[in-house]
């Protein structure tokens, strides 16, 4: 205690107070499981579970591979991204492809110009935590994301078929995590839920996080598909009455290039993009194909298994 | 690190901030919203959500479109939160749901629960994390059960700060009369409950009336409006930052020379050098150093998430705890507290769950099931079972011990959980009261609580005016603070300050002193061991007299034995005898001499002087310690005027 009076700097920032309960819960995590993983999609959510995940087990090195689903669907930015972290954080990086579950049956690709692999990697996903036996994957979902995922714990559990039951979810109080689980079951557990988008932005900017300069504007080949802006790739043919122009865009979310939609921007630092995120009207996911299929969209997938 | 030439174009670097930015800075309150079906508790988030601009376009125009399919008009503002499509369908929240908004003085959480079958569990569930609570009433309905019911939960999870938003104000037209029949009714209710904080607003979740800004139709009303009262309260000073509580999460150790015992700080505050005890087994040893990933730190308080090195090698692991050398928790195996059943299937008394403490996972049964609080009346029940949804006063028998403070001023260290061990689902939630005494026990400690002790065989009649009554007309609690320590070790200049401090904020104290009693009452008495007892045996009924009088007694007395201090700790109820161990090193006491006693002990002129001649037994488990060698007098004091605060002392 020190001669002062009690009350003076006591009381912590937000980000502090986030910080913190993210790296209880990645202690938790190393501590409750035998095999856990990082899901790292290349989006700015588990890039920053990867800088906390560092922070929590320092100095020692954190003891979680980073998986990555890889659709196959690819912006090239966003693998040299991953690549160099793996290999800067000196992190054991497992990749599973969702071309394999294709290409074993295990998964049918949607047909169709609209056709996205998105649903796909549930089965990759589910493949994979059962062929390295995780038995618990972290994520980068937030709460504030979208509705579905406003009820999801900090410690989320699957039964032996991965599947999410959002009616009979375990309560969660205090800041206490019940991790146990029979045979075959596994946990996703979200270190991020409480913070929003606006957030992650301002922690990356107090941290210096590196990310994807897919997050920041630059000129890219682009076209327009329905209210969303679409990245020019062999992925997307173009529909009738389509056409690319260059315009100068960046990304809210980095994931699939089939369902990743773009905004026009100038902003080039995190500063600006916080400014612009500021006074954005739309959510991130608004940008997001898969979302807006229909208004349960996100819970029908979560119940399936997705991320 | 790679550098910035080697970089691959995909990868760009980011400058961390150095600039200070307000934005970046904010502090974040923690709420909970407790309504029934109908009360607009949706509508009230919405509202807020929509007013500080929090909602997105995308999610405005979805909701439009998911109105207008219902076939109303306008925007259904309860549409923003109610997730989950089973809900959609049947119009009901079913589980609590976390909603986050921010305005520039703030950030917000929003714990959103229920208010149908399910809803004690997420009631419960969703106050555990909350630092205020926000309870609604239809202004139509008025306070109904469950209105009470949710003030109940709020006041069980010791959430210090209520808010009753008198909501649908639109559909009586605006009465003040209306109002005012609420607040009254509700406030009677609640002086039965232990609530720091109550307030009332009166409001229109829908039209939006005292919701962000001040209604045109209730100019009756001068209070704050519900968000301006969000952005101002003070939670800054709930949080307890005087008992040091490290809970052993992770142990990390990247090689030979470092081993780091990675947890969360539970409560209070500590620094390098500190001495400190590792539980179980008491090991003592001193903090080294408190690292983080930002360098070392010069203090750790309660939440911040460090990592402690020791000076000695001490073998120790997850479930162990760290905490200060005379200031521990209660080490038991059995519990005494308050559960919440969470399960549909009812607790069965043969099942040994596994009760999880912090970082701690032991086996537990429930041994004896006191009662069973009706949430609506508040009436305790007798039942030998727990079901769905009730809250019980149980016993609980647990294979290994775990270290504990009640939940009333720890509620890390008095909170945990109980998970069924073959479904492995969390069927319980725990606060504990204390260690679980035996009828003996209780019997021999003279009663204990008063509120639920059993009837011993003695009718004893009871003052002619109830200390409830001095209490409520004086306006704060009774209670004993009893500062024990050597000669010297400044118990009386401390306990001076203190009462001045009370005193002058218009609390009815006294003071006890040992010298000045013993020029009288017990001027009999010498400083042989037995008188010695006797005297403090006295100066415990004397304190309970003035107690029962409604003062806050100060008693300051070397009271070297445990055990006496413990006979005047039993006179009192539970939560009214604060020990205070004034500790202070034997050769600063003699340094500073006030009253030449160790001079003339050294002479010889004195035998029996207490830490030189004769023993002093320390406190094991005192309610403060003061360190008079490294703090003064007037801060000890004021550390003191705190606590009391925090602890509900200096309120009726």
């Amino acid at each position: 205690m020190s001669t002062q009076p009690q009350h003076h700097s006591y009381r912590k920032s937000h980000l502090a107070q986030l910080e913190a309960e993210a790296v209880y819960i990645m202690r938790e995590v190393a501590a409750q499981f035998e095999r856990p993983a990082i899901l790292f999609s290349g989006g700015k959510d588990s890039i920053t579970l990867v800088h906390l995940a560092r922070k929590a087990f320092a100095p020692g090195k954190f003891p979680f591979p980073l998986l990555h689903i890889d659709t196959g669907h690819n912006f090239a930015e966003a693998l040299e991204f991953r690549d160099w972290l793996a290999e800067s954080t000196g992190a054991e990086l497992i990749v599973r492809y969702v071309q394999d579950s294709i290409d074993q049956g295990r998964a049918v690709e949607e047909t169709g110009p609209l056709a996205s692999r998105n649903s796909l990697q549930i089965v990759t996903l589910l493949d994979a935590i059962s062929e390295l036996k995780i038995d618990c994957a972290i994520g980068g979902a937030r709460r504030d994301e979208e509705k579905a995922r406003a009820k999801e714990r900090f410690f989320s559990h699957r039964d032996a078929f991965g599947q999410w039951d959002p009616k009979n979810q375990r309560p969660e109080l205090w800041n206490i995590f019940n991790g146990r689980k029979a045979q075959r079951e596994h946990f996703r557990v979200f270190p991020l839920s409480n913070w929003t988008e606006m957030d992650v932005w301002q922690y990356i900017t107090r941290e210096g996080i590196a990310l994807p300069s897919l997050y920041f504007a630059h000129p890219r080949r682009v076209f327009r598909r329905g209210s969303m802006l679409m990245a020019e790739s062999e992925h997307l043919p173009l529909l009738a009455g389509e056409a690319t122009e260059e315009r100068t865009i960046r990304f809210r979310t980095v994931g699939d290039i089939t369902c990743t939609g773009a905004i026009e921007s100038v902003a080039e630092s995190v500063d600006a993009i916080i400014s612009e995120t500021a006074a954005l009207r739309v959510t991130e996911r608004g940008g997001r194909a898969d979302d807006q299929r229909s208004e349960a969209a996100m819970e029908d997938r979560k119940r399936q298994g997705y991320f | 690190m790679t550098t910035a030439t080697q970089l691959p174009p995909g990868v760009r670097l980011v400058e961390p901030a150095r600039a200070h930015d307000p934005y970046r800075d904010m502090d974040l309150l923690r709420f909970s919203t407790a309504g029934s079906v109908d009360d607009g508790k949706s509508t009230l988030i919405g509202r807020l959500l929509y007013d500080t601009k929090s909602i997105f376009e995308d999610q405005l125009e979805a909701i439009e479109g998911a109105t207008k399919r219902r076939g109303e008009t306008g925007v259904n503002l309860a549409l923003l939160t109610d997730g989950l499509r089973a809900e959609r369908e049947q119009n009901i929240t079913i589980d609590v749901a976390y909603r986050y908004f921010a305005t520039p003085k703030r950030k917000f959480i929003i714990a959103d629960t229920p208010g149908h079958v399910q809803y004690t569990r997420n009631m419960v569930t969703g106050a555990s994390t909350a630092e205020l609570a926000i309870v609604l009433v239809d202004a139509r309905k008025g306070v109904l059960t469950q209105s009470k019911r949710h003030g109940f939960i709020a006041s069980l999870l010791r959430i210090p700060h209520i808010v009753v938003a008198v909501n649908k104000m639109d559909l009586v037209d605006y009465s003040q009369d209306v109002y005012d029949a609420i607040r009254q009714e509700y406030t009677e209710f609640a002086e039965k409950l232990d609530i720091k904080d109550l307030i009332f607003i009166p409001l229109s979740a829908l039209e939006g009336d005292n919701v962000v800004s001040h209604s045109a139709n209730m100019t009756w009303y001068e209070g704050t409006t519900l968000l301006h009262h969000l952005e101002t309260v003070n939670v800054g000073a709930d949080r307890n930052l005087v008992d040091f509580r490290f809970p052993v999460q992770y142990v990390i150790r990247p090689h030979q020379d470092f081993r780091g015992f990675a947890g969360r700080v539970a409560s209070g505050t500590i620094t390098p050098g500190e001495e400190v005890f590792v539980l179980p087994g008491g090991r003592q040893s001193r903090i080294r150093s408190l690292e983080s990933a930002d360098g070392e730190l010069h203090e750790a308080v309660a939440g911040d998430s460090v990592v402690v090195t020791l000076e000695d090698e001490i073998d120790t692991s997850r479930g162990d705890m760290i905490v200060r050398k005379m200031n521990v928790p209660t080490v038991a195996t059995r519990v005494d507290a308050m559960l919440c059943w969470m399960n549909d299937e009812p607790l069965d008394p043969s099942v040994s769950y596994i009760l999880m403490h912090t970082t701690r996972q032991v086996k537990a049964y429930v041994s004896q099931i006191h009662y069973r609080v009706d949430v609506d009346t508040l009436h305790r029940q007798e039942t030998d079972s727990l079901g769905l949804n009730d809250i019980g006063r149980v016993e609980l028998t647990l294979a290994q011990p775990i270290f504990l403070d009640p939940y009333q001023i720890n509620r890390v260290t008095g909170s945990f959980i109980l998970i069924h061990p073959h479904t492995n689902v969390t069927v319980g939630a725990g606060m504990i009261r204390g260690e679980a005494k035996t009828t003996a026990e209780l019997f021999a400690h003279g009663g204990g609580d008063q509120a639920t002790a059993i009837s011993p065989n003695v009718v004893w009649e009871g003052w002619n005016v109830p200390r409830e009554e001095r209490e409520t007309r004086n306006g704060h609690k009774a209670t004993v603070l009893w500062f024990t320590g050597l000669s010297g070790s400044g118990k009386s200049t401390i306990a001076a300050r203190l009462e001045r401090r009370l005193f002058e904020r218009g609390c009815q104290t006294m003071l006890l002193d040992g010298d000045m009693l013993r020029h009288g009452l017990n001027g009999d008495l010498g400083f042989s061991p037995a008188d010695r007892r006797e005297n403090i045996r006295r100066v415990g009924e004397v304190s309970r007299l003035f107690f029962e009088a409604g003062n806050i007694v100060l008693c300051t007395f070397v009271s070297p034995y445990r055990d006496d201090r413990d006979r005047v700790r039993a006179l009192l109820p539970e939560g009214r005898f604060m020990e205070i161990h004034v500790d202070c090193s034997l050769e600063e006491c003699q340094r500073r001499d006030p009253k030449g006693l160790y001079a003339r002990a050294a002479e010889g002129s004195i035998r029996d002087l207490t830490g030189v001649t004769s023993p002093y037994e320390e406190p094991v488990n005192p309610e403060f310690v003061a360190r008079s060698d490294i703090h003064s007098a007037d801060d000890i004091a004021v550390q003191l005027e705190v606590r009391l605060d925090a602890d509900g002392i200096l309120k009726a």
